[in-house]
Formats: structure tokens, C-alpha cells, sequence
């Protein structure tokens, strides 16, 4: 009976948590304009998304997103394991203010990120654009990378890379064959963490993207919703990155615990 | 190159680039905002904190805000525990898949979340007020607070509610005396990671009441965006404090 009740309970939150999301997705499926009516089946709204039909500020917003995804996702990782490796061979002291100033980012609301930033494009005198966007990026994505890519260098033996140095193998050599690896692991979840990140945020960009015409995805978004209506095809945008995020979950989630009984037959 | 080598050669000068390129885009981004709150045309100035305060309008939005944040990491709170109580206990038997559903939709667009939740009172012809400020951001942030409080209950060694059941305490006293203490450090880290964006965003807000409510957020982003960078970034410290406060009061615990 508590058994029942509890997942009775726990499948409602659920279900009030994802109720917005199947709407959505429910009317993907109908060319009505405006949300909650319903027209008729019809897969036009996938067919314009696809066909770049949907006007070309869309479009290039989705690619902007991607771009600017990619490119800080890429720069961050290479930085922030870099400096991974070199906080974890600091001095005690050294290594405490490298890791407040990591945290900073985290902790920092990103309407304050985006704000400073801004400011100090301003004070410099620096016009905004792409490239700013992209270093406001980098900042906040590069402490996620540091923070995932650390436990694994705290787990791994630090006579290795000494062994391949002493052994003749050159500094970058060593970097490549004995360092890289074992980091292996945290720098991939660090990338795929700034990716989503970095496609996810909305404040840093709104701040820093100018008044080029540049915008991503979310600030797209954001005027659109003050205009009034929300671009139709949206929806199914929207569909598209929930059942592709929903599949990629699932997919990892099958692959460790496969691996993990793995592990646990060979114990 | 004989240079560069010598540089990076020493393992902990790794961290160097890291080190100017966060002085650049955290330190002093930060520094600006000090500066931007003090220093106007005119030299130094404290007269966009007197704004603030005399300003019967900001002050308000920030009591209000504060407000809004509370009432939300309550309902998150007393929503979110039993959530995490239930999945952490391995008789509720409840599936493994269920936590990672709760975080699921986090992946998600904020914005396009907060217009899912608009588009669901839409749907259900319920009035966007204040009432649907509060649902949008619960729905928003619960997982912050399911996920932390979660955690902990999961890392709890077994054998502590096990010995209290031994030496015959009821299934209310394990839980107040022993699980419930055990998990306050999860719930202190969720209201902190609750707290903290519910006071700061400003898009949320906007698209949930239709530009009826403000909160701070939007105040803030709308000074900053007319131009008046000085009292914008006077405000931005305002809430950088509280957060300061936020999480150093939520460390102590």
C-alpha cells in the first residue's frame, strides 16, 4: 500500500512535469499557428523546418547556436584540461585560489555573467558580435570541463607520466600516450556539458550578441515570445531536441549499466 | 621555443592561460561591475544606491522577488522531498530510470520549457498570474531540488535506519531523528540551487504573466538595456550580495 502510494505520487510530479512538453509535441503535429488548436494531422510544420521554410532568421540562429556550441564546447575543453593539470600540480595555496576563481562562474547567476562581461566590452571599447559570444562562452563552460576532468587526475597514478619522461619519451609524447587516456573520460564529459550549456543559455548570449542580428536559438526565441506568437515550427525544433536528448539519454544510460554488471561478473 | 619550453615545462604552468584568460573574462568583469556601480561621469558617486533605495519601485520588485523566491524553493521543497525520499528508498521500489526522468527535462530550453508551461495554461484556459508564475518556476527548478536532496538519501548507509528500527524506534521517529537530520546537507545545496535562479531570471518571469509581474532579473536587464549601465550594474551587485549570502550561509551548514 506505501509502495503504491509513493509511486502513485512520484508518477504524478512526473506526469505535471512533462505535460507541457507532450503539448508540444502533441501539436507538432497540426499546422494550427497558434498553440492549442487543432487543425487536422499534418507533418508540414517538419517539412518547412527541414526546407528552411520557416524564415531564414531561424535558420540562422540554429546554425549560430551550433557554431557557437562548438566552438566554446572545443576551446573550453582543450583550456580547461590543460589548466586541469596544471592546478593539480599547484602548491596547496596556489591551487585554493584557482579553485575559487573556478567556482566563481558556477555560483554567479548568469544575468550577473552576462552583465559583467558586458561591461567590459563596453570598457573596452570592444564591439559586440560573434566573438564575443563566444569568449562569454567559453568562461562559464571552461569551469565545468576543470571540475569534471580533475577527479580524474586525482585517480591516476603520477608516477606514469615520470615513467614515460624517464623512460625517453618526449614531454608531448607522454602527453599523448600516458595523460590523454586517462583524462579521456572527464574531458568527453566536459565537452558534452559545456555543449549543452552553451546551447542552453540564454542570458550570457542576450547580453553579449550586439545589435548585429546576430542570435542563437534561445534569444530567437525570446523576441519572438514579445512579439506575440511563437513561430510555428518551433514546435517541432522542439520535438526534434527532446526525443534526440531523450534517445542519446537512454542510450548512455543502457551502455553504463551494461558496463557496470559487467564490472560486477568480473568481481 | 627554448623560451616556451622552459615556461610550460614546469607542470603547474599549465594553469596559466587559464589563469589570465579567467582574470580577463571572471576577475575583471566583476571588478566592472564595482566600478560601473560607483563611478559615473562624474567620478565616484553613491547616488544609484540611494536610487535604489529611495526608488519605491526597485525596492519593491526586490522585497517581491525575494518573495516569489521563497514561496518557490518552498513549494520545491515540500514537492521535491518526498520525490527524493521515494526514490532513494529501495522499498518504495520504485525504478532506477525515475531520477534520471526528473532531470530529463533540464536539457531542455529554459525559455522553451517556460512557454511549454504557458502554452499548458493556455490549454487549460487557466489565468496566467501569479499563481502561474510560481507553477513555471517550480517546474523549472524542481529538479535542483529533487537531485541534491536525492543524492544524500542515496549515500546514507542503510545500516544507521536499520539500527534505530533495531532498538525499536517507530518508522516516524527513524525518519525525524536519523534520515531527516542525515539529509539536510542535500536540502540546504537545493534550496541555495533553487533560491538562487529563481531570484535572477528575468525571461521566465516575462513570458509567464505577460510581462505583468517583474522581478528583479528584468529590472535589472531593463536598466542595462536603456543605456543606464550605472544604476543596472548598482542593482547587479544588490543581487550579487544576496547571493553572496545565499551560499556562504547555505556552506556554513
Amino acid at each position: 500500500m506505501k509502495k503504491v502510494l509513493a509511486n502513485i505520487y512520484l508518477w504524478v510530479v512526473i506526469a505535471v512535469l512533462y505535460a507541457p512538453i507532450l503539448i508540444i509535441l502533441i501539436f507538432s503535429f497540426t499546422e494550427a499557428k497558434v498553440l492549442g488548436s487543432w487543425n487536422g494531422f499534418s507533418l508540414n510544420l517538419y517539412a518547412n523546418l527541414f526546407k528552411g521554410e520557416a524564415g531564414p532568421s531561424l535558420n540562422s540562429a540554429i546554425i549560430n547556436t551550433l557554431l557557437i556550441a562548438v566552438v566554446s564546447a572545443s576551446v573550453s575543453t582543450v583550456l580547461g584540461s590543460v589548466a586541469a593539470i596544471g592546478i593539480h600540480n599547484m602548491k596547496r595555496r596556489q591551487r585554493k585560489v584557482m579553485t575559487f576563481v573556478n567556482s566563481i562562474p558556477m555560483i554567479n547567476p548568469d544575468i550577473i555573467t552576462g552583465i559583467s562581461i558586458f561591461l567590459l566590452f563596453v570598457f573596452l571599447g570592444i564591439s559586440r558580435g560573434l566573438g564575443t559570444i563566444i569568449c562569454a562562452h567559453i568562461a562559464f563552460c571552461t569551469p565545468y570541463v576543470v571540475l569534471s576532468v580533475m577527479p580524474r587526475l586525482m585517480k591516476m597514478n603520477p608516477n606514469l607520466y615520470e615513467a614515460a619522461l624517464d623512460l625517453g619519451a618526449t614531454p608531448f609524447y607522454a602527453l599523448r600516450k600516458v595523460m590523454f587516456p586517462e583524462l579521456r573520460p572527464g574531458m568527453l564529459s566536459g565537452f558534452i556539458l559545456s555543449l549543452t550549456l552553451s546551447i542552453d543559455d540564454f542570458a550570457v548570449t542576450l547580453f553579449n550578441k550586439g545589435s548585429g542580428g546576430i542570435d542563437t536559438l534561445s534569444t530567437y526565441i525570446y523576441a519572438d515570445a514579445r512579439k506575440g506568437g511563437l513561430t510555428p515550427e518551433l514546435r517541432p525544433l522542439f520535438s526534434i531536441i527532446f526525443i534526440t536528448i531523450l534517445l542519446l539519454l537512454v542510450v548512455y544510460n543502457y551502455r553504463t549499466s551494461k558496463q557496470t554488471k559487467k564490472g560486477g561478473e568480473e568481481k | 621555443m627554448e623560451f616556451l619550453l622552459a615556461l610550460f615545462g614546469k607542470r603547474k604552468a599549465w594553469a596559466w592561460p587559464y589563469a589570465v584568460f579567467m582574470t580577463i573574462f571572471v576577475v575583471l568583469p566583476l571588478v566592472m561591475v564595482v566600478y560601473y556601480s560607483f563611478v559615473d561621469a562624474n567620478g565616484f558617486t553613491l547616488r544609484y544606491f540611494h536610487k535604489f533605495f529611495l526608488a519605491n519601485d526597485s525596492i519593491n520588485t526586490f522585497i517581491y522577488s525575494i518573495g516569489v523566491a521563497m514561496i518557490t524553493t518552498l513549494v520545491c521543497a515540500l514537492v521535491g522531498y518526498p520525490c527524493a525520499y521515494f526514490m532513494a528508498n529501495k522499498e518504495f521500489g520504485a525504478p532506477k530510470v525515475m531520477a534520471m526522468l526528473f532531470i530529463l527535462p533540464m536539457w531542455i530550453n529554459i525559455l522553451l520549457r517556460t512557454l511549454a508551461t504557458v502554452a499548458l495554461f493556455d490549454f487549460m484556459k487557466l489565468e496566467l498570474d501569479e499563481g502561474a508564475l510560481i507553477f513555471g518556476m517550480v517546474y523549472n527548478f524542481l529538479p535542483f531540488m529533487i537531485y541534491p536532496i536525492y543524492n544524500t538519501l542515496q549515500k546514507m548507509d542503510p545500516a544507521l535506519t536499520e539500527a534505530a528500527k533495531d532498538l525499536g524506534a517507530t518508522p516516524y521517529r527513524v525518519f525525524k531523528d536519523v534520515v531527516f537530520p542525515l539529509s539536510l546537507p542535500g536540502l540546504y545545496s537545493g534550496v541555495v540551487m533553487v533560491f538562487m535562479p529563481t531570484i535572477s531570471t528575468f525571461a521566465v518571469a516575462e513570458l509567464l504573466t505577460m510581462n505583468n509581474v517583474k522581478l528583479f532579473g528584468s529590472i535589472i536587464q531593463e536598466n542595462i538595456n536603456a543605456g543606464l549601465l550605472n544604476y543596472g550594474s548598482a542593482l547587479s551587485l544588490i543581487l550579487l550580495v544576496i547571493i553572496g549570502l545565499t551560499s556562504f550561509l547555505g556552506d556554513d551548514e
